[in-house]
């Protein structure tokens, strides 16, 4: 799919296919491993995109493929200055974290509205539309996009099979029993958090260029947080190929509804109900719940096993995911 | 000589309940201390207290006869100083080798390394194997009977080799095979170098195990002295029997 | 310091249309530890409901309550069987933030698929005029919603404090197996609990009617704040939501006066900081440690 072009309404899907895959792979690393829900992960996408349009408007940066050479910069930068907003929320726990980062939203929104000698607040940001050949207009930025999205799998996957991983892993299960012996808590969560958004800034980023004009209340969108957030959940948390699955169904799902139901407001109401059916019936997502019946299956084709020397009450199974 | 480990005057209220009173007491280096008392003399309180897990309200207590300013679990573990619990907690979605290779102590440094690295896999399987838990190396914990728990959670924490060690309950729940396993292996670990501090229910194994016994009663020390000693303490029989 | 004083008056007056809001939050957190997302929104129905009543059949906001009220009782009690009660209860504070954001996000096109996104108010016979107390001027509409609210909120702690369901409710946020053991059915308990805060939502929602514009996407600016305000006044915490939110409000109000209104709404966010870096738990909120 993603080597065949077609129409230009099927790049545009492929980009947000693409970009939504990189953003929930990111967001991965930090609600999935760490199981902390950050709802403001949307922030860090806007900042990027305020990034890369703003280097265009007040540092004059030029056109043609030159913002794409500025993207790791702006993901190291976005990284980088996250690590004290992090290191604060961190000071807090699961619901009290998830409502800080969604302050956090709101905050950049407000800040993108305020900053008007930066951001030309409500009246929003243009960028130089890119002198690329119109039979192949969008592929550059596919290409990026694509990039990202590599390079936020292959994080997804390095940091599963690291230390960082182990620890965050620990994180999600007993925190407090991890801090009491001894695992740097404070450091896992705030590494994986700058490494996360940094590359949620670079696609935003890159989100900015391809629309050519960016406004606040787009740029820092609570729904693309839950976009995110749904199409990890939909696709499994805690796993490598689950968010990329979930964007690989929701995103087209989406754009069929904003096709159908865009005009009014009812595409709200078909999202949230999406939402609510993924949440209330498919919690634990779909690729665990499959390696959860195969799990079953095997066991129960394998015949049952007596308990070794140092035997005691079989324990209840703890809901693994 | 300092103690290793010294409590003192601490004050623990919960409501309008005073559950630690002006509570003072001292764990030798190298002694395995038991931490005895009736239910509600506090001892699971000053526990709490002494491994980060609750702040005091009065008094406080030295490590290695330095002042412990605001007790965490963190820094305390840093410090040498590590508890189990109870319940057994372990983390229940790694496996029985990860558990132990997470609790190594590593510096952030390290978090770029493999998940399992050679040198701290091989640490982690040798302990496992004092533990007759290496069969289950790759067991996810969850798995595991609450006795293989018990000694795993045993395990982990002597991956960062500590110093002081509290063991709160070891024996609870536990069957009477596996409550002979986890004394030998208190006995070979405190040969070892070891210092323990262990509150227990079960009397006749405190009596063969520790020296000292503190008592507790009603959030204060009543007694402390050796087994023989404490057996035959009036004070201590009062406690235990009721008034 | 005139200025500064009018300006702490304002401050109160928000601050306590802020607390009735906050605290249906606070409560439905204590019971259930529930994050309530869709607070927000159900404000904003109440607003809307009560600007209907109002432009259909001229019923004043502040009457219309006594209609609104068991209705949105009803509504809280519905919502909860529905949506939050089939949650497992490991992951409910997490999955509760999602689920009620998807239902915030429901009511938002609801309503503007009924009212369109044009910004509406409540405009009563006494909207405009001020009343003269000691050389300050205090709005009629600010003054009514205010006293209102106290009213609500005196009401709300007199349910908990005094009547059956508000001591079951008690119990299950200080403790809910001692709560289960002790013989308090839970599950009922926390529909109810939910239903009322719920029903908060509507009386704040007339009374914000009368005093802000608003549109279906208000709620994100109020859901802000008010979980800002909770978080500072400890989670769970009914009186610490309560003091949080006049303390935001006269915050903000004087903000606003003398340094700048554009820059006002980020009072809320420093507040919080501020406190978060000091005392992760909030004003009034407990220590959890996961010890025992």
């Amino acid at each position: 799919m993603p080597f065949v072009f077609g129409a230009a309404w099927q790049m545009n899907l492929f980009f947000f296919t693409v970009m939504y895959a990189a953003l929930a792979s990111a967001w991965n690393i930090v609600g999935g491993y760490s199981g902390y829900i950050s709802l403001g992960h949307a922030a860090f996408f806007g900042v990027g995109a305020y990034a890369v349009a703003i280097t265009f408007n007040h540092v004059g940066i030029g056109g043609g493929y030159r913002p794409f050479y500025v993207l790791p910069l702006v993901g190291i930068g976005v990284g980088a200055a996250s690590v004290p907003i992090a290191w604060v929320a961190y000071r807090t726990r699961a619901a009290t974290f998830a409502i800080v980062t969604v302050t956090l939203l709101f905050v950049v929104q407000q800040l993108a509205f305020n900053l008007r000698s930066l951001t030309s607040g409500s009246q929003g940001l243009s960028l130089p539309v890119p002198s690329f050949p119109v039979s192949t207009y969008e592929h550059p930025f596919y290409y990026a996009m694509l990039g990202v999205l590599a390079l936020s799998a292959l994080a997804s996957w390095y940091v599963r099979g690291s230390r960082l991983g182990l620890m965050l892993f620990a994180i999600r299960d007993d925190e407090d029993r991890a801090r009491g012996l001894g695992v740097q808590t404070t450091f896992a969560k705030v590494s994986s958090f700058a490494l996360s958004v940094g590359l949620v800034a670079m696609a935003g980023g890159i989100w900015a260029y391809y629309i050519s004009f960016i406004y606040p209340q787009f740029a820092i969108d609570p729904l693309v947080t839950i976009g995110m957030v749904l199409m990890v959940y939909l696709g499994g948390k805690g796993t490598i190929w689950g968010p990329i699955l979930g964007a690989f169904i929701l995103v087209p799902a989406q754009q069929y509804l904003a096709y159908r139901l865009g005009a009014s407001q009812l595409y709200l109401v078909g999202y949230s109900a999406i939402f609510l059916v993924v949440m209330l019936f498919l919690p634990r997502g779909i690729l665990p719940s499959i390696s959860d019946r195969l799990r079953h299956l095997k066991a129960r084709r394998r015949p049952e096993r007596t308990e070794g020397a140092v035997s005691d009450e079989p324990v209840e199974r703890v809901a693994v995911s | 000589m300092s103690a290793l480990l010294e409590v003192e005057h601490l004050e623990k209220r919960f409501g309008g309940v005073t559950a630690v009173d002006d509570c003072s007491f001292a764990v030798e280096l190298g002694t395995v201390t038991g931490l005895i008392g009736p239910n509600g003399s506090g001892k699971t309180t000053v526990f709490n207290v002494v491994t980060g897990y609750l702040p005091a309200d009065g008094g406080g207590f030295r490590l290695d006869g330095r002042s412990v300013r605001r007790p965490d679990p963190s820094r305390l573990a840093r410090s040498g100083l590590i508890r189990t619990f109870q319940h057994a907690r372990v983390f229940p979605n790694l496996t029985a080798l990860e558990n132990l290779v997470v609790a190594a102590p590593q510096g952030w440094r390290a978090a770029g390394r493999a998940r399992s690295p050679a040198d701290l896999r091989a640490r982690a399987l040798e302990l496992l194997e004092e533990f007759t838990l290496d069969g289950h190396a790759g067991t996810p914990a969850a798995e595991l009977s609450f006795g293989q728990r018990k000694l795993l959670e045993f395990a982990s924490i002597l991956m960062s080799r500590p110093r002081l060690v509290l063991l709160d309950e070891p024996m609870a729940g536990v069957n009477p095979r596996l409550v002979e396993g986890i004394e030998q292996h208190i006995r070979r670990l405190h040969a070892e170098g070891l210092t323990f501090l262990v509150v227990e229910h079960d009397m006749p194994l405190v009596m063969r195990l520790c020296d000292p016994v503190i008592v507790l009663d009603r959030g204060r020390k009543i007694a402390e002295g050796d087994p023989e000693q404490i057996q035959n303490d009036p004070r201590v029989l009062d406690a235990y029997l009721g008034d | 310091m005139h200025l500064f004083v009018q300006a702490v008056i304002l401050g109160l007056l928000t601050g306590g249309v802020y607390a009735l809001m906050a605290s249906g939050l606070a409560l439905a957190f204590g019971v259930m530890r529930v994050i309530n997302v869709a607070q927000g929104a159900l404000i904003i129905l109440g607003a809307y409901l009560s600007y209907s009543l109002y432009q259909h059949i001229g019923l004043d906001p502040f009457i219309a309550l006594v209609l609104l009220t068991p209705a949105m009782f009803g509504l809280g009690v519905v919502l909860q069987l529905a949506f939050l009660r089939p949650l497992p209860d490991e992951e409910r504070e997490e999955l509760s933030l999602l689920v009620t954001w998807a239902l915030a996000l429901g009511i938002e096109g609801l309503l503007s698929v009924a009212y369109q996104t044009t910004y509406r108010s409540t405009i009563t016979s006494y909207a405009d005029r001020s009343w003269i107390l000691a050389g300050y001027h205090i709005s009629v509409a600010r003054g009514f919603a205010f006293i209102a609210s106290i009213v609500l909120l005196v009401l709300l702690f007199a349910i908990l404090r005094l009547t059956k369901l508000g001591r079951a409710l008690r119990a299950t946020v200080q403790n809910p197996t001692a709560a289960r053991l002790l013989g308090v059915n839970t599950r009922t308990v926390s529909a109810l609990g939910f239903g009322l805060s719920v029903a908060t939502a509507s009386a704040a929602g007339a009374a914000y009617g009368i005093v802000f514009p608003f549109n279906p996407g208000s709620h994100y600016d109020l859901i802000s704040r008010l979980l800002t305000i909770i978080v500072l006044g400890g989670l769970g915490s009914l009186g610490g939501a309560v003091a949080a939110a006049l303390l935001m409000g006269v915050a903000e109000s004087v903000f606003a006066t003398e340094i700048s209104p554009t820059w006002s709404s980020f009072t809320f966010f420093i507040v919080l900081i501020a406190v978060l870096v000091v005392r992760p738990q909030g004003l009034f909120g407990a220590r959890v440690r996961g010890a025992i």
